[in-house]
């Protein structure tokens, strides 16, 4: 069996008449993995053991006629910056290639609990810092279309993995674009959820006011699903939401439900910029036009500030990041610089060896803008900055109910194409970072593909605690675009 | 040269301001569910939260603020409705995630005092001359403790050190006074009233050995009669009474011998050091630490109602000073009465109680500052812990004011109250009754006493007066001590006139 002929509906369909068993599923997810992970290293651990013996549990449940839990057998993948128990996290860094979890983070806790089948752990951006997947200690990503280009990043192994059957579904994190941006690349679905809606603890922080763990998916449905699993409080995390969770997927069944009319689908012109790839402007305007077609109404809005975002979201997220990044010492855990005599000599050579350079360069960036005598000209100007960026999502949802934006300025480039020029490579998060800053939800999905045959990401952002209309619209335009 | 203290009286002031922290008493940890027991097995009280692993938050212990908001109302604290936690940035190996949680530029409250005694001490440390002062306090925030560095006194210490993080996590106020203090005596009265405070709300233990009231002191110097500050010097490690007090001494003398000698102070960080008793620099204001704080984003804005505060107010006693002050003009105690019945909250509701029941605060205030006091300490004096009930020491001190027990007789009463745990009326039954005081009883036994003992009789009348304790001797062994000494007294004088 191959997992690219499935999404989790059909996988069920499948389980539940016994057409196969959940160990078959994970046998294929792991047959997969071992043909193309050489090639694509979008898995930084593979768990057999561990997968087969939940599989076997799956199997054993259903053959005593328990009902299907809403991931039952399915095989996911774990972005490697969120703790499993008793396996590696290393965040692609050098600084924790051996750190071992000694718990399981609160979103991945609840998807095993829903019956998901863990494959392995995906390789990403050290510490999450980047959108290529080139700023892994243990080698770049590969796209699963074409192996001289990148996948996006930095959840760019969980894309890989989804794209290239290696699981039905994976999670990712996403400060700026770190889910979106990867699944747009790849072809894939790929969720942001509201600040808070899902829970941080167990995901090794990058930008702890941005940072959210989000699905990525075959399908909508898929994302909706596996969403609504991991969604609600946590009380191990002070800034998860008590908002109630809504049954996302019961909106999206009956065809009716593919009717748009009434609708109204926000248009920024800033989202259509100097910058953007003619292929990429070219595919999210017939997806426009594809909305208008299934009834909804076009509207005009405009995001005035937009262009502040990338560099607001360099000052919060690396100020952030140099005092999350300052608990990796050497002291208890993670690596050590051999033969250091003083306590500073530990520090220094211990960070100065285990992280990269990126990692390195914005935990200089975000050491200087909260630096004495620097905090009000950056930090504090920062956060104004990001109140206005959320006033302009919510005048915006004043005369929409969904706004739709490219994902990515361009579809994946090739790799060491922007590793030289830092600033190339951060724009390339432009339209996805205002949403971390503003705390809304998005989704990427699939919209078209550019004249090489690479994929188009179509963004999709609601206000906060709107997931069920993101999905709902994605969910129309998925179904008019297969048709 | 002139001596110090000519200068201190003539030409200089000290300006002293405190920082307190102290630890607040709650069973569990700040951010996360861990004990705060101390004494546990090195790092046996943590979890990924306090240990700091990666991927692990924070998450606020409502009982933390109730804690702070009780501090805060024994200070005279304005609590603010909203307070943000903030990441205080800096690298030490007990210090697990890298920064401190604390608060910054909206701290938990702000514009507090204490107005109490205080007084200036002689060589021998007595107390010369009480008087009441306000120190006003700047602010107290909520932050959490750091762990332990342990250097020395383990296996292989000689080239490494340990690491304890027990205390990681533990909640902790940093309280922040004015430079109000004057002298090093003004900074021990307020650190003593404070930790009494703490105590009175049930904030904080108050051990300082196990480190729950620790004390920085920033010390400078002024020319009398000058409105501006000097350079100031932080003195560390301060975790005594004592220390407290001798530090500031000790740095008060270094900064005026200094500015004597024609120098001038550097402002910088200083560790007191107590084997040699001096302090020492720790750090220099170049090195200082910029600690970038910036707003904690993993824990939300800490937001208390009107409504809350007010009703967490409702729950606070009556706090030391104001009750010493009640004590002292309802009952007439002096400051130092006072003071010493107010030392603690369960010691002033013993002392109450058994006013209440007695009627009598200055026959209560001597028995239990001579007899009680004497057998239990008065930090550990409570309605619990003590050997005889306020109500049953009340009965007592009744039974001397009505006559039925001298003085003398009641001690043994009481005694006996302590060993059987008996009221006093039972043990006087058994002692066969309390004092005889009935004149024709006393009479009688007077006159058997003057008729066996004829010389002496004879001697007396003849001037010999010493002699009348021996009658008075033979009255008392004749009834078991129990005789109204008065009446023996009235009676022996009046029988042994010369007959006329």
């Amino acid at each position: 069996m191959n997992l690219l002929d499935f999404d989790i509906d059909r996988l069920h369909t499948a389980l539940q008449a016994r057409h196969c068993s959940a160990a078959e599923v994970c046998r294929a997810a792991l047959a997969t993995i071992e043909q193309r992970n050489p090639a694509l290293n979008a898995l930084l651990s593979i768990l057999p053991d561990r997968a087969l013996k939940q599989a076997a549990d799956t199997d054993a449940r259903l053959a005593a006629g328990a009902p299907l839990r809403p991931l039952e057998g399915v095989p996911i993948v774990i972005k490697d910056n969120q703790c499993l128990a008793g396996t590696r996290t290393t965040c692609a860094s050098q600084m924790l290639a051996n750190y071992m979890a000694t718990y399981t983070a609160t979103a991945v806790a609840r998807l095993e609990a829903a019956g998901a089948v863990i494959v392995g752990k995906a390789n990403l951006d050290e510490f999450a810092m980047g959108s290529s997947n080139e700023n892994s200690a243990f080698g770049p990503v590969r796209h699963p279309l074409d192996p001289n280009r990148v996948p996006g990043g930095s959840s760019g192994g969980s894309a890989a993995a989804v794209a290239a059957g290696m699981c039905l579904a994976a999670t990712g994190s996403d400060t700026g674009g770190s889910i979106r941006q990867p699944a747009a690349f790849c072809g894939v679905v790929g969720v942001k959820p509201t600040y808070g809606r899902v829970s941080r603890y167990g995901l090794v922080a990058f930008g702890s006011s941005l940072d959210q763990i989000g699905p990525l998916t075959r399908t909508v449905r898929d994302a909706a699903r596996m969403l609504r699993v991991m969604a609600g409080y946590d009380e191990h995390d002070a800034t998860s939401s008590l908002h109630a969770v809504p049954d996302y997927l019961a909106e999206l069944s009956g065809d009716a439900d593919t009717d748009l009319r009434g609708w109204r689908i926000g248009v920024a012109q800033e989202a259509f910029g100097a910058g953007l790839d003619p292929a990429v402007e070219l595919a999210v305007r017939q997806a426009l036009k594809t909305f208008e077609a299934l009834g909804a109404t076009l509207v005009e809005v405009s995001l005035p500030r937009l262009g502040y975002a990338i560099a607001d979201y360099y000052i919060i997220a690396t100020a952030e990041a140099s005092a999350n990044l300052a608990r990796f010492d050497g002291v208890r855990y993670g690596y050590r610089a051999p033969d250091v005599t003083t306590v500073h000599d530990l520090y220094a050579l211990s960070r100065e060896q285990g992280f990269g350079p990126e990692v390195k360069r914005r935990i200089l960036l975000g050491t200087y803008a909260l630096s004495s005598g620097y905090y009000d000209a950056y930090y504090l100007k920062a956060q104004k900055v990001r109140t206005l960026l959320r006033r302009d999502f919510d005048r915006a949802f004043e005369q929409c109910d969904v706004l739709v934006t490219p994902t990515a300025p361009t579809p994946a480039f090739k790799l060491g194409e922007k590793t030289d020029d830092p600033l190339q490579m951060y724009l390339s998060d432009i339209y996805t970072v205002t949403l971390n800053l503003a705390g809304v939800p998005g989704m990427s999905l699939p919209c078209g593909k550019s004249g090489e045959g690479l994929p188009i990401g179509l963004q999709i952002v609601a206000p906060a605690f709107e997931e069920s209309r993101m999905f709902r619209a994605g969910w129309a335009l998925e179904h008019a675009l297969l048709q | 040269m002139t001596d110090l203290a000519t200068l201190l009286r003539e030409k200089y002031e000290p300006v002293i301001g405190l920082e307190i922290h102290a630890q607040l008493n709650t069973r569990t940890k700040i951010f996360c569910p861990c004990p705060t027991d101390f004494g546990a097995e090195a790092n046996a009280n943590t979890c990924p939260v306090c240990l700091g692993l990666p991927g692990a938050l924070p998450v606020l212990n409502q009982a933390v603020v109730e804690k702070a908001a009780f501090a805060a109302f024994a200070l005279n604290l304005h609590i603010n409705e909203v307070s943000v936690f903030s990441r205080k940035n800096y690298f030490y190996p007990d210090l697990p995630k890298g920064y401190q949680i604390s608060q910054y530029d909206q701290p938990f409250s702000v514009a507090g005092y204490v107005e109490i005694p205080t007084s200036e001490r002689d060589e021998g440390g007595r107390p010369i001359a009480w008087q009441l002062k306000r120190f006003r306090i700047q602010r107290m925030h909520i932050e959490e403790d750091a762990g332990k560095s342990l250097h020395e006194g383990l296996p292989g210490s000689s080239d490494a050190s340990y690491v304890n993080l027990n205390r990681s996590g533990v909640p902790l106020v940093e309280i922040v006074s004015e430079p109000d203090f004057r002298s090093s005596w003004e900074a021990y009265d307020y650190v003593q009233y404070l930790r009494r405070a703490l105590l009175y709300v049930d904030a904080c233990d108050g051990n300082m050995e196990e480190g729950s009231l620790r004390c920085d002191a920033n010390v400078s110097i002024r020319r009398r009669g000058s409105d501006r500050f000097g350079t100031r010097t932080e003195t560390k490690n301060l975790n005594s009474f004592r220390f407290i007090q001798r530090a500031i001494d000790y740095e008060i003398a270094r900064q005026i011998r200094i500015l004597e000698e024609g120098g001038h102070i550097v402002q910088e960080t200083r560790l007191w050091n107590e084997r040699e008793a001096r302090t020492y620099t720790m750090r220099s204001k170049e090195e200082a630490h910029d600690y970038r704080y910036f707003p904690e984003p993993d824990l939300p804005p800490l937001v208390l109602s009107a409504e809350t505060i007010a009703a967490l107010r409702a729950r606070v006693p009556e706090l030391p000073e104001p009750r010493r002050r009640r004590f002292a003009e309802a009952y007439g105690l002096s400051l130092e009465d006072s003071t010493l019945v107010t030392t603690t909250r369960e010691a002033a509701d013993f002392f109450e109680a058994c006013v209440r029941a007695s009627g009598n605060p200055r026959a209560a205030f001597n028995w239990i500052a001579n007899e009680l006091l004497a057998r239990i300490p008065i930090e550990k004096l409570s309605l619990t812990t003590s050997p005889v009930s306020p109500e049953a020491l009340a009965e007592l001190l009744a039974l001397v004011t009505d006559g039925t027990l001298s003085n003398k007789l009641a001690k043994e009463v009481f005694e006996r109250m302590l060993s059987t745990g008996k009221p006093p009326k039972a043990i006087v039954q058994e002692l066969g009754g309390g004092q005889v005081s009935d004149v024709g009883r006393i009479e009688a036994i007077a006159a058997e006493v003057i008729a066996a003992n004829p010389k002496q009789t004879a001697e007396y009348r003849a001037g010999k007066t010493p002699l009348f304790a021996f009658f008075v001797g033979q009255v008392m062994k004749a009834t078991k001590g129990k005789a109204n000494p008065q009446v023996v007294n009235e009676v022996l004088k009046r029988l042994l006139e010369p007959p006329q």
